[in-house]
Formats: C-alpha cells, sequence, structure tokens
C-alpha cells in the first residue's frame, strides 16, 4: 500500500459522529470519566497533599534546629512526623505517580481512547478525596503519633486513640483507591495496545506502570490485613499483636513490611519510567538497552517482594532469616543498576538540551544514585544494626524518595505540562526552581547520614547537643528547599493561565501522545493512533516524512 | 543502522477493519479476576497471621479453649460448596438464552448461601468463646467473619442479578457480563471457605 | 579503543581507585570503636564506604562528563548517533556489580557471624590478640583451647521512658556498667512497648520486644563513658530515653558493685542535686555518678 493509498483508507476509520473538541474547565471539578482529567486531578490534589506534608517537615525541622524539644509538645511532634510521612507516602507519592502521570499518559502512549474501566478510574480518585480528609481530620483530635509504620504496642496504647483509628481507616480507604488503579492499568496495558505495538514496543513507562500495578496487586491487601488486625486490636479488645493477651508484636512487622517494602518500588518504578521517557527527546538519542531496562524492570517486582524483612533485622529475627533476606535486598541493586547505567549510556554522545525537564531527570539520576549506594549499606545486616532507626536511615530514604521520586515527578512535569495544559512553562523560573532545589535538598538530607553515624536516633525531638550545629545545617536546607517551591508554584500557576500556547511536540517527541493536540482532544484522536515509528527511533527518522504522514494522517490529527 | 521504515505500523500489521474499529473485547472480566486476586491476598495476608500465631503458641488451640465441632460446619461446608455447582448450571443456562433456569439457579444459590450465613451466625451463638477470649478465638472470628462478609455481599451481587433479570432482554447469550461475574465472585467465596475450613476446622 | 583513550580511561579508574581508598582509611565518620566487634564493624564499613565512594565518583563524574561534553551546541538540531546497545557492556555492568554486592554479603555474613556468636566471637578475640597461637594449632589440626572467661550477665529491663540494669550480685541501677575485656552479655526486655538498645560505640543494637527476651553480646575494649540510647520510638519522650554506659576496670567495676550494693541496704545515700539540672540534663540521664 502506498502512503496516499494508507491515507486515503484511514479516512474512513475516521469516527464520523460527534466528539466534543474541547473539555471545559468546570469538568475538572467533578466525576469525570476521561482518563486525562483524572490525571491531572491527581496530580493537583497531591501536589496540595505535598505542600501540606512540606510544612509539617518544616515545623519538624524548626524544632529540630536546637538540641531540646522546646518548639512544640511531645505528642505533637511526633504526631508531626507520623502524618509527615504517612501524607507524603500515601497522599502524594503513591497517587501521583499512578494515579497521576501513569493514568494521564498510559492510555495516550499505547493509543487507546481512555482506560480499560474509565468509570472504576474517576471512582479511585475519588476516594482520595474522603481518605485524605479522614486522615487530615485527626488533626482535630490529635494525629496518630506512632510513626507512619504504626508498631504496636505503642500504636495499641496509645493517647491518640481516636487519631489512630481515623489513621488506620483513611489508609484502608488509600489502599483501596490504589488497588482499584492497579486493576485498571494491568487490564489496559495488556489489551489495549493499539494494533501494531507489541509488548516490546510500548514506551518503557508501560512497563514501568505494569510492573507497578502488580506490586500494588499483590502487596496492597496484605498492608489491609495488618491495619485489620490493628484496628480489632486498638477497638475491639483483642490481642493480636498485645503479648499480654498472647499475640507478637512481630506479626504486624512482618504484615506491615510484606507491603511496605514493594511500597518503595511503586514509588520508584514508574519515576524509572518517566526518567526513560525523558531522557531520549532531549537528548536526542534512543533509550539505550530497552529489553534490559524492560527485564529490569520485572525482575525489580519480583526481587521487591522477597527482601521486606531488611527493615526489621533488629527485632526478633532469627539469624538465618536475616541473612536470607541481605542476599536479596543486595541483588537488588543489580537490576537497579543496569537502568542507571542505560540512562548513561543514553545520555552518551547525545545533544543534551539542558532544559528543566532534563536538568531534573539528570538531578534524579545524581540523587538516587547516592540513596542507592547507601541503600546497598543498609543491606548489609551487621552494617544496619548500627545504623537502623538513626538518621542514616532517614537519610537514605529521602535521597531515594526525595532526589529519586520528587527529582523525577518535576522532571515528568516540565516534559508534559505542554501537553496537559497546552501552554510552555517559563524556562528560567524552571532552572531557578532546579537549583534551589538541588543546593536545598542536599544541604538537609546529606548530613542526616553522618548524624547517623554518629549516634543520633530518628523519630526524636530532642538530642545529644554534640549533634547541634550538623542538625542546624539541615534546617537551614530544608528553608530552602521551602522557599524552591516558590518559583514552581508562581511557574505552574501564571503559565497555566497565561503561558505561550504549546505547539503538540514542542520537544520533537516520537512517542504516541506527542501525535495529537496540546491538550489533547477529549477522544485523544479524531482518526486512529498516527503509529509510524518505535517509541526511541531517535537518530533514525526522517522527521521531514513524518511530519507529512502526521499531516495526512486521518484528516489532520494535529490541529495546526 | 537503517533509517525507521515510515508506514503506518497500525495499518500494517492487520488488515483494516470497519467504522467500529474502536470496539475492543469485554474486558470487565479479566478485570473481576484481577480483583479477585488481590482480595486472595488479603485472605492469604490474614492466613499467613493465623499461622503465625499458631506456630508460636506453646499450645493450639490455648489451653481451655472449646474444640471444635465439625458437624454443622461441616453440612454448612457441603451446601457452600455445592452452591457453587448449582450456580455454575447457571452460566450454561444463559448460553442457550434460559433466562427463567438463570433465575431458578441463582434463587436456588441464593437461599443455599443465606442458610450457610444462618449456619454460622448459629455457630457464632453457640461457640464457647467470644471476640476477646484468646488468640485462636480473635483469629477465628475475624477470619470467619471477613469470609462471611465477601458471602453477603455475594449475595448482594446474586440478588442484583436477580433483579435485572427481570427486564426481558438484559442478559443473552451474547451479553451476560453480571451472570458471569455473580457466578466467578460466588467460586472464588467459595474456594476460601474451602481453604478456611481446612484450616481452621481440620488441620 | 584507541590507545590514547585507553591510557586516559586507566589513569582515571586508577585515580578514582587511589581516591576511594584513601576515603576508605579516613571518612572519620564513624564514633570511638569501644569493642571487637565495633572494629570488626569498621573494616566492614570503611571497605563499603570505600566502593561506594568510588561508584560515587564513577556515576556523578560521568554525569557531570556528559553535562559539557554533549550538551547540545548552537545551531545543532540534529539527533545524535543512535547508539542503543552493546551487549558486551551490558554484560560488563550487570556482572561486576553482581560480583561486587555478593563480596558485600559474604564479607557481611562473616562479620556478623562474629558478631552475633558468642564462641566465634572469643576466636575473633583471641585471632586478634594471639593470631600466632590460633593459627599454629589450627595448623596442627586442633582447636585452640580459648580461655573462656566467665560471661558478665546483665538484665536490661527497657520501659518508657527509662533504662533498668539488674545485676549479678541483685543490684538494681538506671546506669551500664561493664568490666573492659570480658564478654557481656545482656538479656533484654521490654515493660511496655517496643524499645531498642543501642551503644553507637559498640555498633550494636537490639529491639527490646513485650513478651519476648532477647540478647546482646559483646566484648568492651576501651574504658571510658558511652551513651545507651533508645532507638525504637517508643512514645512522647523517646528521644530522652537515654543513660550512659560506664566501660572500667574489673577493679573499679566491682567496688561500684559494692557501692551501688550498700546504698540499696541504706548504708550511705548519694546526694543528687536534681534541682540544678535542666530538663533535658535529667531525660539525659545526668544523674549524679557516684564512683
Amino acid at each position: 500500500m502506498t502512503i496516499a493509498e494508507n491515507s486515503i483508507s484511514n479516512l474512513s476509520k475516521v469516527i464520523p459522529h460527534e466528539h466534543k473538541e474541547h473539555t471545559p474547565w468546570w469538568e475538572y471539578f467533578t466525576f469525570s470519566t476521561d482518563h486525562k482529567v483524572i490525571g491531572i486531578q491527581y496530580l493537583v490534589t497531591t501536589f496540595a497533599f505535598y505542600l501540606l506534608g512540606g510544612a509539617l517537615a518544616s515545623l519538624i525541622r524548626a524544632e529540630l534546629a536546637t538540641p531540646d524539644s522546646d518548639l512544640i509538645p511531645p505528642e505533637w511532634y511526633n504526631g508531626s512526623f507520623t502524618m509527615h510521612g504517612t501524607i507524603m507516602i500515601f497522599l502524594w507519592i503513591v497517587p501521583a505517580l499512578a494515579g497521576g502521570f501513569g493514568n494521564y499518559l498510559v492510555p495516550l502512549m499505547i493509543g487507546a481512547r481512555d482506560m480499560a474501566f474509565p468509570f472504576l478510574n474517576a471512582l479511585a480518585f475519588w476516594l482520595i478525596i474522603p481518605g485524605g480528609l479522614l486522615l487530615i481530620s485527626s488533626f482535630f483530635v490529635g494525629p496518630a503519633s506512632t510513626g507512619w509504620t504504626a508498631y504496636p504496642p505503642l500504636s495499641i496504647l496509645t493517647e491518640q486513640h481516636t487519631g489512630q483509628a481515623l489513621w488506620i481507616f483513611s489508609l484502608i480507604i488509600l489502599g483501596t483507591s490504589s488497588i482499584l488503579g492497579a486493576v485498571n492499568f494491568i487490564v489496559t496495558i495488556w489489551s489495549m495496545r493499539t494494533k501494531g505495538m507489541g509488548l516490546f514496543d510500548m514506551p518503557l513507562f508501560c512497563w514501568a506502570m505494569l510492573a507497578t500495578s502488580v506490586l500494588v496487586l499483590v502487596a496492597t491487601p496484605v498492608l489491609a490485613g495488618a491495619l485489620i488486625l490493628l484496628a480489632f486490636d486498638l477497638l475491639a479488645g483483642t490481642s493480636f499483636f498485645n503479648p499480654t493477651g498472647g499475640g507478637n508484636p512481630i506479626v504486624y512487622q512482618h504484615l506491615f513490611w510484606f507491603y511496605s517494602h514493594p511500597a518503595v518500588y511503586v514509588m520508584i518504578l514508574p519515576v524509572f519510567g518517566i526518567i526513560s521517557e525523558v531522557i531520549p527527546p532531549h537528548a536526542r538519542k534512543p533509550i539505550f538497552g530497552y529489553k534490559a531496562i524492560a527485564y529490569s524492570s520485572m525482575m525489580i517486582c519480583v526481587l521487591g517482594l522477597i527482601v521486606w524483612a531488611h527493615h526489621m533485622f533488629t527485632s526478633d529475627t532469627p539469624d538465618w532469616l536475616r541473612i536470607f533476606f541481605m542476599i536479596g535486598t543486595l541483588l537488588v541493586a543489580v537490576p537497579t543498576g543496569i537502568k542507571v547505567f542505560s540512562w548513561l549510556a543514553t545520555l552518551w554522545g547525545g545533544k543534551l538540551r539542558l532544559q528543566s525537564p532534563l536538568l531534573f531527570a539528570m538531578g534524579f539520576i545524581g540523587m538516587f544514585v547516592i540513596g542507592g549506594l547507601s541503600g546497598v549499606m543498609l543491606g548489609s545486616v551487621p552494617i544496619d544494626i548500627h545504623v537502623h532507626d538513626t538518621y542514616f536511615v532517614v537519610g537514605h530514604f529521602h535521597y531515594v524518595l526525595f532526589g529519586g521520586a520528587v527529582f523525577g515527578i518535576y522532571a515528568g512535569i516540565y516534559h508534559w505540562f505542554p501537553k496537559m495544559t497546552g501552554r510552555m512553562l517559563n524556562e528560567t523560573w524552571g532552572k531557578i526552581h532546579f537549583a534551589l532545589t538541588l543546593v536545598g535538598f542536599n544541604l538537609c538530607f546529606f548530613p542526616m547520614h553522618i548524624l547517623g553515624l554518629q549516634g543520633m536516633p530518628r523519630r526524636v525531638a530532642q538530642y545529644d547537643p554534640q549533634f547541634t550545629q550538623i542538625n542546624l545545617i539541615c534546617s537551614i536546607g530544608a528553608f530552602i528547599l521551602a522557599i524552591s517551591t516558590i518559583p514552581f508554584l508562581v511557574n505552574v500557576v501564571y503559565s497555566w493561565l497565561k503561558g505561550p500556547k504549546a505547539p503538540s511536540n514542542p520537544w520533537k517527541a516520537l512517542t504516541l501522545e506527542w501525535t495529537t493536540d496540546s491538550p489533547p482532544i477529549p477522544h485523544n484522536w479524531r482518526g486512529t493512533p498516527p503509529l509510524y515509528t518505535h517509541p526511541y527511533d531517535y537518530g533514525t527518522v526522517d522527521y521531514a516524512k513524518l511530519e507529512q504522514l502526521l499531516a495526512d494522517h486521518g484528516a489532520s490529527t494535529v490541529k495546526h | 543502522m537503517e533509517a525507521t521504515q515510515l508506514t503506518d505500523i497500525a495499518v500494517d500489521s492487520q488488515a483494516v477493519e470497519t467504522a467500529h474499529a474502536e470496539a475492543h473485547p469485554d474486558l470487565r472480566v479479566f478485570g473481576l479476576i484481577t480483583f479477585l486476586f488481590s482480595e486472595g491476598m488479603l485472605f492469604l495476608g490474614l492466613f499467613t497471621a493465623y499461622f503465625a500465631f499458631r506456630a508460636i503458641a506453646p499450645e493450639w488451640p490455648p489451653a481451655g479453649t472449646e474444640k471444635l465441632e465439625i458437624l454443622l460446619p461441616g453440612i454448612n461446608t457441603i451446601i457452600l460448596v455445592s452452591s457453587s455447582f448449582v450456580i455454575h448450571q447457571a452460566d450454561h443456562a444463559i448460553k442457550e438464552n434460559k433466562i427463567r433456569a438463570v433465575q431458578l439457579w441463582f434463587l436456588a444459590t441464593f437461599v443455599m448461601g443465606a442458610i450457610f450465613i444462618a449456619g454460622q451466625l448459629y455457630e457464632y451463638q453457640h461457640l464457647g468463646f467470644g471476640l476477646t477470649t484468646n488468640i485462636f478465638a480473635s483469629t477465628f472470628y475475624v477470619l470467619t467473619g471477613f469470609h462471611g462478609l465477601h458471602v453477603i455481599i455475594g449475595l448482594c451481587l446474586i440478588l442484583a442479578v436477580l433483579l435485572r433479570s427481570l427486564k426481558p432482554g438484559h442478559y443473552t447469550a451474547q451479553n451476560h457480563f453480571g451472570i458471569a461475574a455473580a457466578s466467578i465472585y460466588w467460586h472464588f467465596v467459595d474456594i476460601i471457605w474451602i481453604v478456611l475450613f481446612s484450616i481452621l476446622y481440620i488441620f | 579503543m584507541k590507545r590514547q583513550t585507553l591510557l586516559s580511561l586507566l589513569v582515571l579508574i586508577g585515580l578514582v581507585v587511589a581516591a576511594s581508598f584513601w576515603y576508605s582509611q579516613n571518612h572519620g565518620l564513624l564514633p570511638t570503636a569501644a569493642s571487637e566487634e565495633a572494629v570488626l564493624y569498621d573494616r566492614l564499613f570503611s571497605a563499603v564506604i570505600g566502593i561506594a565512594f568510588g561508584l560515587f565518583l564513577i556515576v556523578e563524574g560521568m554525569l557531570v562528563y556528559c553535562l559539557f561534553r554533549f550538551r547540545k551546541r548552537q545551531h545543532d538540531e540534529e539527533d545524535g548517533a543512535p547508539w542503543h546497545e552493546n551487549i558486551r557492556l551490558e554484560m560488563i555492568w550487570t556482572a561486576i556489580p553482581t560480583v561486587i554486592v555478593m563480596w558485600v554479603a559474604l564479607y557481611s555474613f562473616d562479620v556478623y557471624s562474629a558478631m552475633r556468636g558468642t564462641d566465634a566471637l572469643m576466636m575473633a578475640h583471641h585471632m586478634h590478640h594471639h593470631p600466632k597461637s590460633v593459627l599454629v594449632a589450627q595448623a596442627e589440626g586442633a582447636m585452640p583451647a580459648i580461655p573462656h572467661s566467665e560471661k558478665v550477665t546483665i538484665g536490661v529491663q527497657a520501659m518508657q521512658f527509662a533504662w533498668i540494669f539488674n545485676y549479678p550480685n541483685g543490684v538494681t541501677s538506671g546506669e551500664l556498667h561493664v568490666p573492659v575485656n570480658k564478654h557481656i552479655h545482656l538479656d533484654l526486655s521490654a515493660v511496655d512497648v517496643l524499645h531498642a538498645f543501642w551503644v553507637p560505640q559498640l555498633r550494636l543494637k537490639q529491639d527490646t520486644v513485650p513478651g519476648t527476651p532477647t540478647h546482646l553480646d559483646f566484648y568492651p575494649t576501651r574504658i571510658g563513658e558511652y551513651p545507651v540510647v533508645c532507638a525504637e520510638l517508643c512514645g512522647s519522650y523517646h528521644g530522652g530515653m537515654r543513660t550512659t554506659m560506664v566501660v572500667e576496670s574489673e577493679e573499679d567495676y566491682q567496688k561500684w558493685l559494692n557501692e551501688q550494693l550498700e546504698v540499696a541496704q541504706g548504708k550511705d545515700l548519694p546526694k543528687v542535686a536534681v534541682a540544678k539540672m535542666t530538663e533535658s540534663e535529667y531525660l539525659m540521664g545526668k544523674v549524679g555518678h557516684h564512683h
């Protein structure tokens, strides 16, 4: 078939009936079943929770600027770090990645009109609101103060009885939302790829979402089990985890971490996907080692399910168990390393456009690797025994969660903002945001490794005065981090309303979402999705010819 | 490396379809089964907790706990398991468009499920231990209670299908997701019970 | 590969290795090592941090290099060369990390066994101080006769928000005193919620679990005073739950034990100026020492 014949036959594939061309602004505040609307709803809502979590962090760092517990009452301090962690995990990173980026991008990337179950999708989003509000309401009665880990017996004997109960029920709601999303992604990615797109032709972000969703499906229900038993202990007088009644607190730890370790991969795998999508167009090179990256995502998924007890190396766990989990934990470094080296190889020899998306993506690699290295150290049982429950761990997980996930989310926002809103973000303010974030972040979290090694435990409002100077540096860094969100927020709000209009493909990228309008019409494409290239064909595509094909395809897919 | 062949990959790989190429197969059964997998993991988590408590307890059931009677729960089990075969008949029936038969089979399943729940409640009332008596008692009630909750949800689904089936033409041989869904869910609830019954009453 | 490039690469690798080695010996990140275990720990830690430092230099170095070398030049709108796979390279960067992490696992296993097992511990101590006699005995095919010093067993009770130590002679105190160069065995228990016993200078930590006894063994080698820190969130004053471990000579230890016994029997009351302490001093466990 010639290209001309293709175009003519494609015309007959144009959907004859009416489809609206534009999503009105107020639809973003309703129970919309459009995956793009839902995706943006998730992103905005979770970002608001991120700001709340950040405010709590500022409170924590303000308290820790001096060695005495002198700013807020101790129960409130414990409540602050409990809610900080809980909000950041369950109301920011987990839903922002899957619900936000996942929902928005997956159907577009695989050439579908929507997710497999649009109604379920909307339901999952609207569960975030009551789940989040329930959690926030606990501030009015005294929030849970037992850490986001809520270990019994403390969480059963706590004075913040109601707050703890609200925490439990909120998490059950949020976990349900997560599971419903996972069902949607697995079915959509498996069954709804456009014709011609095999599993190994789809963008790596889709592989990441597939691996993530499997983890959510398998692990989240076990957390629900742990929380249900904890709720019974807290409210109904049972003693599952209370030794005075024949129970055992360690059983909770196993059930809890069976979910919560995979949860960290749930919080990073989609980011790995984002990075794999951001680097190629901004470096003008195909992704290095597509299959290796795809397979390594599945390997991380599998390994991630069998290493949970590395969070319990000092609990009452037998020696042989500790050794077993150590081996698995250390092995996870291998597939992760494969990805890092592949991204470096993608950058190598490229033509790097050093704008905000790529700056944050490279920042991600730099920061995540530091977190990964401290992670390998924590994987060693003897090394971990000294630094478990200290600021070393706090440093480690902020490097992978902030330096990793948040940097990656920012890279994704700068990359896809034009597509989502039809406007370009201001690049100067983007660079300022990047610089402030990089400086503030490292100043705040790097010294924490030293604090932990030197003897400062975590979850404390008071500490040995010898640690004052370092803590002060961390608090200054936190302050800079807080400030750094301002240029970002101003940029986003201003650009969304008044920024320069974005073309359909400002980055000259090759995945399917860039072949349609910015923002896309509700039905995603006017004709069928124009699948003419593989996702990473940089360096081998005749761009002029491609543009012509896209222009001809299905009665002008893109409005010029 | 050779230049990318710029052809319409989608068109090349399969024959061109007519205007409703958008229609994709009904994925709802796939979705339901995926969801049931996660429900299975919930029960697996609870079963694991049960096994953990059992393994570390010096005595199981703890001293003084009245031994569980097997006769009544055994009969209940037979009723529930049989009901799976009953509801399965409805799957056959709808493929031959026999709505009446479907309604009868679903009604029978509902009755059997209701008897099961009644039997459970009867057992609860006559047990020699309460929710907080000891760890065995607590796990017993939580496990059977959550299962019972799932059975009740199943009964609601069956009822919903019965009501919907009153509308003529709602379920056809080609289009009967509700019947298939209720049926699959019911089998799931049944399998969980078989495992539960084995580990609580038998082993 | 061009000879010049190979040479530069080798020089670079050499520099990275040298820097990593230097850093592993000079990191200064850990506090004093006050026990046999801590010495073993520090060797493992130094090795691992040296490797981590090297990898850090390589990855960050490559990022910075790419930032400058491969930035888009003005007016160059072309794509880069479509290099996207190299099986040999991928095998190398899969194999080398695997070897490294497995080496860390094995070394860790060795150190962990030494830190956990009492006999292995005595072995390690003996190896450290009398390596020749041990090797000779092993060469002769016999297990060396390790002089077993008696275990000094001390009971430790953790509660919100204090530590209570129970000594062999019946003494109870809020401070942990131990004789130097002896095998110390702690029987740990928790009264209410989870706590964790941690002395940074020993590099050892063990959760205390209500309803389950746990234990810790160590061999202190350095006289001094070290903090005992609670390392598991236990409530509002978790940060204040700390006391002091005093490692002292056998004579001083016995003297202290006897004094405590006398105090318990009402023979001498220590004068403790509690009123003069700040809240944090009091909570930090700076209760008056009585040597």
